[in-house]
């Protein structure tokens, strides 16, 4: 049953038709999660003790840099995935992760620097927290223009696969730099093994605001995947149909 | 599960270990490079040169600050050693006694002539009527 049930849903053709009935239902309900947590962090509840009202910018700060990092993760999965059982629907949703994957730390960086200039006092340092988010946004980048430099899309999808699953090596770099060095970043707020250090009244919309977040992410992904879908399985029958 | 999907498995495990282990390598030949700043502890124990360009970073020490129109003299101290820092220039709003600071700076005479002052905030965030009932 299951497996059946995998087999199928690895068909793009398939995929793409579920995550079309899906999409509006996910759009709409995170759109407005989003919205919400953000009316609530920005208007009900209170400034920090030291921050003062620049803290936030943490409803936007905290879910762009945590989904940049997932996606990420999500890109190596898939690219494991592909490598091991050569599906492509796989191959295709590393590539249109990618773009997203840029978006998100474009939107953590900056987010990150216009909170820095009023609490550090500037808005870049050659810390390591933000030197290993720069080299996410690079290697997304990197990873974009490899798959797009080659001609033949089966090689790229390879080659693109084995450098993704290579890169995740930064991701446990990036949680950890503020722990295992000195850094200007201040270490996590919320972590797994300890009660959170925000107040709850912040910590409720930061949680609306980083499953809103997610969820807009996760409708942008299922945009740029549709994308490539018809892109490469262009000459198919359905394809045209569908179009 | 297959031969040839062991085989694959085995690759892409091989690839994560191998990365892994590179990076490791290259993040231990760096060692404390990678920090952004020496506490005032590391600067007397390494014993560096006057007028070379460092960070410090520490805690600024209670009833240190002392200020005379626009400059500003204070101590950083990471509770074992203290260092005295000279700044003429505006300090960010976060700057106060017995909070996370980092300076920009050179040695000079045993104590830093400061270039900027950057403030570090903790991870607590909490509203500040219940700052003043702890």
């Amino acid at each position: 049953m299951i497996k059946k049930f995998i087999h199928q849903f690895a068909s793009p053709k398939t995929y793409l038709f579920q995550v079309d009935r899906a999409y509006p239902y996910i759009f709409y309900t995170s759109l407005s999660i989003y919205l919400v947590a953000l009316f609530w962090g920005l208007f009900l509840t209170s400034e920090d003790f030291v921050q003062g009202n620049s803290y936030r910018i943490i409803y936007l700060h905290v879910p762009a840099s945590f989904i940049s990092q997932s996606l990420y993760l999500a890109m190596a999965f898939a690219s494991a995935i592909f490598l091991i059982w050569k599906v492509k629907l796989s191959a295709y949703l590393v590539r249109s992760i990618a773009p997203i994957g840029a978006i998100t730390t474009f939107i953590a960086l900056v987010s990150g620097a216009i909170w820095g200039i009023p609490t550090w006092g500037t808005w870049w340092a050659w810390d390591a927290r933000i030197i290993s988010t720069l080299i996410l946004f690079i290697m997304y980048l990197g990873l974009i223009s490899l798959h797009d430099s080659f001609t033949d899309n089966e090689k790229a999808d390879k080659f693109l696969a084995i450098l993704v699953i290579v890169g995740s090596v930064n991701i446990p770099i990036i949680k950890m730099s503020v722990e295992w060095w000195s850094t200007l970043h201040q270490t996590a707020s919320i972590t797994v093994t300890e009660k959170p250090a925000i107040d709850p009244s912040m910590l409720y919309p930061l949680f609306g605001s980083i499953i809103g977040f997610t969820g807009i992410v996760v409708c942008l992904v299922i945009l740029s995947s549709k994308l490539q879908i018809l892109k490469r399985e262009k000459n198919k029958s359905w394809v045209k149909d569908y179009v | 599960m297959k031969a040839i999907r062991k085989k694959r498995l085995t690759t892409v495990l091989l690839l994560l270990l191998t990365s892994g282990l590179g990076t490791i390598l290259i993040i231990k030949a760096l060692d404390s490079n990678l920090d952004f700043f020496f506490t005032p502890s590391e600067i007397f124990a390494e014993d560096l040169p006057e007028n070379k360009r460092i960070k410090v970073g520490g805690m600024v020490l209670e009833d240190s600050v002392v200020r005379d129109g626009t400059n500003i003299i204070f101590q950083i101290t990471d509770y074992e050693e203290s260092i005295e820092v000279e700044f003429n220039g505006i300090v960010p709003d976060l700057f106060k006694e017995g909070s996370g600071v980092v300076v920009l700076g050179y040695l000079f005479e045993g104590s830093i002539k400061a270039e900027k002052v950057l403030a570090k905030h903790d991870e607590n965030y909490m509203p500040p009527s219940l700052d003043i009932e702890k």
